[in-house]
């Protein structure tokens, strides 16, 4: 019980001083790198709670492809950043009192929680014993029966982001001699050779 | 302070969920971190979802935090893609500066 506690502080302590690095970082690139701690951290406390299926997608999700998207658009436009950073401390105060009600009131609703004694027999899909099911196979089982449809519209939507991505950045540069397959499967074959008549022992 | 419970869980989240929200006015002018508080913010609800999925033995919390991260996943590839397209034009990725379409 105290390691899972200890283990719980560690990962709750390093996901929020990184979420509070990401937020005040100079460097938008170490803002990427401490996004990605706090991605990894979140895991830690998916696989405290027993969501390990959820934790490794965090993982490959986030931190494999999200955080590469972010790295690279931050690397490959050239960005005067301090520029950017100008007003950080003339709106430090208007954030900081909006964050500190936003948390007050969270914590309100937080502090007076309980479950309904019936909340817990309400569940659509009850988890099962870990001895029966592990956490992926009892996902699995739920996802694709009874939520199959949303899967394949999670699924349209992750299509409509990757063309709707290619589409807007995809651009027709001039000045770049690039293959047109149609141009050469209809050439004629006069336009590019000249064919000559050679009569022995006289040459071209 | 050693039964680690929902509510230890459901700090976390609100604690990231009012740090993203301080990312977005503290860094006003860069698109950049105001996208990554953003996906802060959806990780917050994510860590919500799952708490209360595990706490309360349902599954389709964890089931919708999938459907969150999916569309976390792509509004962060559309997004990145109208910043770099907004770069090409302006050369700059200021807020301040995006308000061609104000008419």
């Amino acid at each position: 019980m105290i390691v899972q506690a200890l283990a719980f502080y560690l990962f709750a302590a390093v996901t929020v001083a990184s979420a509070v690095m990401v937020i005040t970082a100079k460097n938008p690139v170490h803002s990427v790198l401490f996004l990605v701690l706090a991605f990894f951290n979140t895991a830690g406390l998916f696989v405290l709670m027993g969501a390990e299926f959820l934790a490794m997608l965090l993982v490959v999700v986030y931190c494999g492809a999200v955080t590469v998207l972010f790295l690279f658009v931050v690397m490959m436009l050239d960005i005067n950043f301090v520029e950017l950073r100008q007003g950080f401390l003339q709106y430090l105060p208007l954030g900081a009192t909006i964050g500190i009600i936003l948390l007050a009131e969270l914590a309100v609703v937080m502090g007076g929680w309980h479950f309904a004694p019936e909340a817990a027999k309400a569940g659509a899909a009850p988890i099962p014993a870990i001895e029966t099911m592990t956490n992926t196979h009892a996902l699995g089982a739920v996802l694709y029966t009874d939520y199959i449809y949303l899967f394949q519209a999670a699924g349209l939507v992750l299509l409509v982001g990757m063309i709707g991505a290619i589409v807007l950045t995809h651009r027709k540069r001039t000045g770049v001699r690039r293959q047109v397959i149609a141009d050469q499967v209809n050439i004629d074959v006069k336009d590019v050779a000249e064919f000559k008549k050679v009569e022995s022992g006289k040459g071209v | 302070m050693f039964e680690i419970g929902l509510s230890h869980y459901l700090s976390v989240a609100a604690i990231l969920f009012t740090l993203g929200i301080l990312g977005i006015f503290l860094n006003k002018k860069n698109v950049i971190v105001i996208l990554m508080s953003v996906e802060l913010i959806l990780l917050a609800v994510n860590i919500n979802l799952v708490t209360f999925s595990t706490h309360l033995g349902d599954l389709v919390g964890q089931i919708f935090s999938i459907f969150v991260l999916t569309v976390a996943a792509a509004e962060a590839a559309i997004g990145l893609a109208i910043l770099v397209i907004f770069f090409r034009n302006r050369g700059s990725i200021a807020v301040e500066d995006i308000n061609a379409m104000k008419g």
